[in-house]
């Protein structure tokens, strides 16, 4: 393609284009639910990216010289760096230039609750439709299920929950820029060591430019009161968002995090490049659940959020386990590969994936499970669900280490067609070198049968019922997987997601 | 309640049906019979409305409302029930959670209440207990590893819960044994021996009619109907066979 993608337009106050935004905006809100805008003072970033861009940010956040440091290093690396193109993706050139690399909601003053949060930026979730959950919790209802939220809102943390409780428990979950503040020696020591500063492309970038983001730490032995979750959200038009994400599960503790996410409409095509890094040490466990439902552009590719994530699991010590599910819905293009690297003796590591591509969505997404340690064990559920034009590719790697004695690893992989126009890829890729290891692999790619859905729908359930609960049976094995508040926001988001894809 | 005239249709462009006719009254049971290829899998798909079966000529009428007008779902809320003589696997979705989305379903567009959960449960026990039908089989998915006898036995108790007024029964009594043909013999009596509902039992066979007496009795050969009358008629099928009483 010879045409530049913009990722980003000026952000111009004028009236004028409000109005046509506005304007825009109510037009395409017949396709897509969540695409509203909301409008909250911006302070952005000089467009483009410079090593100036970068200490910009780092000052915005008042962060440690040896943040800066850390951050400029990645950046000239970066420059060295290459877009990837190994996936079957068909990205067109991506101008890094042409866009806006941080924007925060104008802080007024300190937050002590979500109360004080400004009204806008809670009608916001409140259109997003928080789970009743959080709101009894916020409500005070009392034997509620707790659940704290950090928002994220257009990069910055405005405000922590639960803080309190969660400290009592010696729980640490802040934004990471606080936590650089705050814990910078417990930072020091796990950023960028699952994710290397050097490991791809869009990682680099991250490193680079990364504006907030999530930093959970769960002391010895302690179980993790409550389920964490942030809400990511998109929402400044023209700036990608770079999010940086580090949860440390220190020896014999649990935690089940939640990340939940949708964005507004937007005709840019916007580029998001997150990390994610997970540590779990002696017996510890992390749970890490995902919602993705970004934008995916409409019935012609047009517009829609292009999410270049890496997210990897370290199960460093020993009978340690880490735990990816993800229901990815959204997005223009999705290249996501949520790793475990298994050293701890006897740890195990999962993924549980549904990712669903409707109209000209692209997805190429799967998992590596790296087996170092004695006797790992690793679980590969993915289901893939095309439908309109769709291409969706699952990616896997398999690697057993030469030390890695008596491992195994179970990978399933299905997946369903909507129609005939979509595409259905799987890409599995298997490295043994100790002849212990036990690797099974079973694919399987299916149409959605018509004789289910006429059976269906002589029962009484129309054409997207139908659809939907055939999807959903489908999709089954990894749903369950999902905590009880995801599980439904989840079912109902593939019947979205699907809507208008057969007949 | 089901009025059938000069019905013609088609898979493929190649025609099944040629010119049927039938009528079927409130309180009343038909048995249509009929040799392989006669077009009674046709009648029974074209009267569910299943894509593909395309009607060329004729109509069908249920309850004075043109039936082939409804989606199959339509059809569903309207009243109608189509017994599958293949009934179908949806892997992951229990037969709690199919027949209650799709019992709301048909309740919703008849502006009616959803039913709620512990009576949806109540009812499906009922059901399932005339169809002796462990209930936990329908906390399994749907029809998944069922063996044929379950799964039949599990349609009726489809219907039972879904209460239709007017049903089709294709070939429910394949794949049954002595003990199962009478279960779902007497099922079907429970369920629709009423005065106000009717069916259409299709079967190659006399014996269901053993246990569901039916009061008129067709033979459908090469798409339409060739020869009615009353039980007797299927005694005499099995005993001449098809040939010679279509004759």
């Amino acid at each position: 393609m010879s045409e530049q993608t913009k990722i980003a337009e000026a952000p111009e106050q004028g009236v004028e284009i409000k109005d046509k935004a506005a304007r825009d905006a109510a037009k395409r809100l017949e396709t897509y639910e969540f695409g509203f805008s909301s409008d909250i003072e911006q302070e952005f970033a000089p467009k483009g990216l410079n090593e100036d861009t970068v200490r910009f940010i780092s000052a915005k956040k008042n962060e440690p010289e040896w943040m800066l440091d850390w951050r400029l290093k990645a950046f000239r690396l970066w420059q060295t760096m290459e877009q990837p193109d190994w996936a079957k993706l068909d990205i067109p050139p991506i101008d890094y230039q042409d866009a806006y690399y941080y924007a925060a909601p104008k802080k007024k003053e300190t937050l002590k609750s979500l109360d004080e949060v400004d009204p806008e930026i809670l009608s916001v979730y409140n259109k997003l439709g928080i789970p009743i959950a959080e709101q009894e919790v916020l409500a005070g209802v009392e034997g509620a299920r707790k659940v704290a939220v950090d928002a994220v809102f257009d990069s910055v943390s405005v405000a922590t929950t639960f803080r309190e409780e969660l400290k009592k428990a010696g729980v640490i979950f802040l934004s990471i820029s606080e936590a650089i503040r705050e814990y910078p020696d417990l930072v020091r020591k796990w950023l960028g060591k699952v994710v290397p500063t050097r490991d791809n492309y869009f990682a680099t970038l991250n490193c680079a430019v990364f504006s907030d983001g999530t930093f959970v730490y769960i002391p010895e032995g302690v179980r993790c009161p409550m389920e964490l979750s942030t809400y990511f959200r998109i929402n400044a038009e023209n700036t990608g968002q770079f999010e940086r994400t580090l949860i440390v599960a220190d020896k014999g503790s649990y935690v089940s995090y939640l990340e939940g996410c949708t964005a507004p409409m937007r005709d840019e095509n916007q580029l998001h490049a997150a990390v994610v890094e997970l540590v779990a040490l002696e017996d510890a466990e992390i749970k890490y659940s995902t919602v993705q439902n970004w934008y995916p552009g409409d019935a012609d590719g047009k517009g829609g959020i292009y999410n270049f994530v890496t997210k990897r699991g370290l199960c460093q010590g020993d009978r340690s386990k880490i735990s990816w599910t993800q229901v990815e819905t959204g997005s223009a293009v999705t290249w996501k590969y949520p790793s475990c690297v298994l050293n701890g003796e006897n740890s195990v590591g999962e993924f549980y994936s549904v990712a669903v591509t409707n109209n000209r969505q692209q997805a190429d997404t799967g998992t590596k499970m790296i087996h170092n340690g004695k006797g790992t064990r690793s679980t590969i559920i993915s289901k893939g669900i095309s439908a309109g034009r769709s291409d969706n590719t699952y990616r896997g790697l398999v690697r057993v280490g030469p030390n890695a004695e008596n491992t195994r690893n179970f990978t399933q992989c299905d997946s369903l067609l909507l129609g005939d126009e979509c595409g259905a890829h799987t890409v599995p890729y298997i490295e043994v070198k100790n002849p212990t290891a036990q690797i099974e692999h079973e694919a399987t790619t299916s149409k959605i049968s018509d004789d289910q859905l006429f059976y269906a729908m002589q029962r009484g359930l129309d054409e997207e019922q139908a659809v939907a609960l055939i999807v959903n049976g489908f999709a089954k094995e990894v749903m369950k997987q999902l905590p009880m508040e995801f599980a439904v926001e989840a079912q109902k988001l593939l019947a979205i997601s699907l809507e208008g894809s057969v007949g | 309640m089901l009025k059938i005239e000069n019905l013609h249709a088609e898979i493929d462009g190649k025609e099944i049906l040629r010119g049927l006719n039938l009528e079927v009254n409130a309180g009343e049971i038909h048995a249509i019979m009929g040799p392989n290829g006669a077009g009674k899998s046709t009648l029974a798909y074209v009267l569910g409305g299943r894509p593909g079966y395309e009607v060329t000529q004729g109509s069908v009428t249920f309850n004075g409302e043109d039936l082939l007008a409804m989606e199959p779902h339509e059809r569903a809320a309207a009243g109608t029930f189509l017994g599958f003589q293949y009934p179908v696997e949806i892997p992951g979705v229990s037969n709690v959670q199919f027949l209650r989305e799709a019992l709301n379903s048909q309740r919703k567009s008849r502006g009616e209440e959803p039913l709620s959960g512990g009576d949806f449960l109540k009812l499906a026990r009922e059901k399932a207990a005339l169809l002796k039908l462990d209930m936990d089989m329908l906390k399994r998915n749907v029809n998944v590893g069922f063996s044929g006898g379950e799964k039949k036995r599990a349609e009726m108790v489809q219907m039972g819960i879904l209460d239709p007024k007017f049903a089709v029964l294709d070939e429910t009594d394949s794949g049954l044994d002595i003990d199962a043909l009478k279960t779902v013999g007497e099922g079907i009596n429970a369920i629709m021996r009423k005065p106000d509902k009717a069916v259409l039992l299709i079967t190659h066979y006399q014996r269901l009619l053993d246990y569901v007496k039916p009061d008129v009795v067709h033979v459908l050969a090469k798409g339409r109907i060739v020869k009615t009358g009353g039980p007797e008629l299927a005694l005499q099928l099995e005993s001449e066979g098809y040939e010679t009483v279509a004759a």
